[in-house]
């Protein structure tokens, strides 16, 4: 019964209650990233200040519990963090992803994202835990450019 | 009721996939035919048998081999004209599947290679398809519209998944009216030969996507009144890489060749080429030799059973569960609720629950293989404004036990989320 590893009680309230949804303004960049295999989609932006700091990160979409409660968690750990802590914690959560369950996570970086670790055994829901994160690297380069 | 000598734990045994568990013990609940079906050991046998003992290219090998490959392969053409009641065998095209034999057709419209005035197609003239349409059944007109100029049209979908059939969309500009006989989502069964009539009086003609009807339900293309009726073999116990086109004589003759290659020719020359008569001119290249021939199995396999007492056996199952589905707590069902016009495929919706988070908790509790997502109809479900749905979908080797399973599952998810 691996799945019940999945569906961490942590993934299931950031579902039920979603933290920093919806867009808002003032935003740097929008981007908006989809998932052709299943249809999820997320529109998301980011405000970034000065010294790189991650003013706030809103975004609206739709999906599974595993891609809404990935939003909700990146929203925490990236909203006040500097942009180059954020990659470095994305960096970890793609590498755990795409471990096939194999990697052991750094709780130390990871923080709460640590409990999407169940989804990396399972590759169709890789993709998931991952749309919101691509999205975010994707509107921080953007908000650079 | 299901008739008395119809006996589906006798055929269970026939399909060797029911005889494994799945991790951790469960077993196998098999909900997901409409998707995929399972394959019977007499299809997986006369594949692994011709593969071992008979296989030879077809057509054009002038050895024992070749003979008794090209028999084969060509004897599945007659017992799968036999099985549609396909007034010849000659109308029989083997494609690679429903969609190639989809794309087929749409490629014969607005092509300068046919100046038949049945296929001429630009500005002004128009296509019609559904709103309940597979994207097979979309994306080809689509594309053909791109390249001509024609308009494509729709029915709509009625809120209780019905065909919104208006016969006054068709008409004298419409060329081809192409709908699903049996629709791969809501299970609607169309009226399809008043849709036929109505496309004929104007002069058009008409293709039905039967990928999920074949499989299901006796069917006569004549009955249909159709002139085009693509289905595919791995959705009816049939191995994959196989699918047919069934064509009017006279209209598979007068259509461009689609595909160019080895034994669709009659002569070539270095400037031009003549073509093979039909099937042949449609089926370039070495075709899917042992998966046609598996095909023909499967027909076998399915006329010995009796499609009657599979379509009534399947219609069992569906009552029994759009009973037992209705018992689960804030669960839509996405099409009809009656059995009348509907086949064995139920999509549904659980409120506040994603379906692929009721995918995997079935699955990875209960061992039932659903399928979750927009089934490849993407229109249909944007239309009841909704990203997804669940489907179960039924066939020969069911039980009502199985969606007893289904029912127990679905309890489980909704206390995951609770």
């Amino acid at each position: 019964m691996i799945g019940e590893s999945m569906y961490q009680e942590l993934i299931l309230e950031h579902y039920k209650h979603p933290q920093g949804r919806g867009l808002r303004e003032p935003y740097d960049a929008e981007v908006h990233h989809v998932n052709p295999t299943c249809g999820d989609e997320i529109t998301l932006r980011v405000k970034v200040g000065d010294a790189g700091k991650v003013l706030d990160v809103s975004y609206e979409g739709q999906g599974c519990s595993i891609s809404q409660a990935a939003a909700s968690v990146l929203h925490e750990l990236a909203t006040g963090s500097t942009v180059e802590e954020t990659l470095a914690v994305i960096d970890e959560f793609t590498r755990l992803m795409q471990g096939r369950g194999q990697v052991e996570p750094d709780e130390e970086i990871l923080g709460d994202a640590v409990a999407f670790a169940g989804v990396a055994k399972f590759p169709a829901r890789v993709k998931c835990a991952l749309l919101s994160w691509m999205a975010y690297k994707d509107a921080v380069v953007r908000s650079a450019a | 009721m299901t008739s008395a000598s119809f006996d589906v734990e006798k055929i269970r045994k026939d399909f060797p996939v029911f005889s494994r568990e799945l991790p951790d013990g469960r077993p196998l609940v098999y909900l997901d035919s409409g998707n995929s079906s399972q394959k019977p050991t007499q299809v997986i046998e006369t594949m692994r048998e011709h593969l071992a003992l008979h296989y030879s290219n077809v057509g054009r090998a002038m050895h024992v081999l070749g003979a008794e490959s090209t028999d084969a392969y060509e004897g599945a053409r007659d017992k799968i004209a036999g099985f549609v009641k396909a007034p010849s065998r000659d109308e029989v095209v083997f494609t690679k599947n429903a969609s190639e034999a989809l794309n087929l057709v749409a490629y014969s419209f607005g092509n300068p290679a046919n100046t038949d005035p049945r296929f001429t197609l630009g500005p002004g003239d128009e296509i019609v398809i559904s709103e309940m349409e597979h994207h097979s059944n979309i994306v080809p007109w689509q594309l053909l519209v791109q390249r001509t100029g024609a308009t494509l049209k729709w029915f709509g979908v009625t809120d209780d998944g019905r065909l919104d059939y208006t016969p006054d969309l068709i008409t004298e500009r419409t060329k081809i009216v192409s709908i699903a006989h049996q629709s791969n989502v809501l299970g609607t069964v169309n009226p399809v030969a008043e849709v036929a009539r109505r496309a004929h009086e104007v002069g058009a003609l008409v293709m039905l996507d039967a990928s999920q009807s074949v499989p299901h339900h006796p069917v006569d293309v004549t009955e249909l009144g159709a002139d085009f009726v693509a289905f595919t073999g791995h959705k009816m116990v049939g191995p994959s890489g196989i699918g047919v086109l069934w064509g009017k004589a006279e209209l598979l003759e007068a259509m461009p060749p689609f595909l160019g290659g080895g034994e669709m020719i009659e002569a070539v020359w270095m400037d031009h080429s003549t073509y093979a008569p039909v099937p042949h001119k449609f089926e370039a290249g070495t075709p899917p030799i042992v998966e046609a021939i598996g095909l023909g199995a499967a027909v076998d396999y399915l006329t010995e059973i009796g499609m009657d007492a599979i379509e009534e056996h399947e219609r069992t199952l569906t009552a029994y569960a759009l009973e037992a589905l209705s018992a689960v707590p804030t669960l839509r069902v996405i099409g009809p609720e009656t059995l009348e016009g509907r086949g064995g495929t139920v999509s549904f919706t659980l409120e506040g629950i994603h379906p692929h988070d009721v995918g995997q908790i079935l699955d990875d509790q209960f061992g039932v293989a659903v399928r979750v997502g927009h089934h490849c109809a993407r229109p249909l479900h944007l239309r009841f404004g909704i990203p997804a749905t669940t489907r179960a979908s039924f066939y020969l080797y069911n039980t009502t036990s199985e969606i007893d399973a289904l029912v127990r599952g679905l309890h489980h998810v909704q206390k995951v989320f609770a």
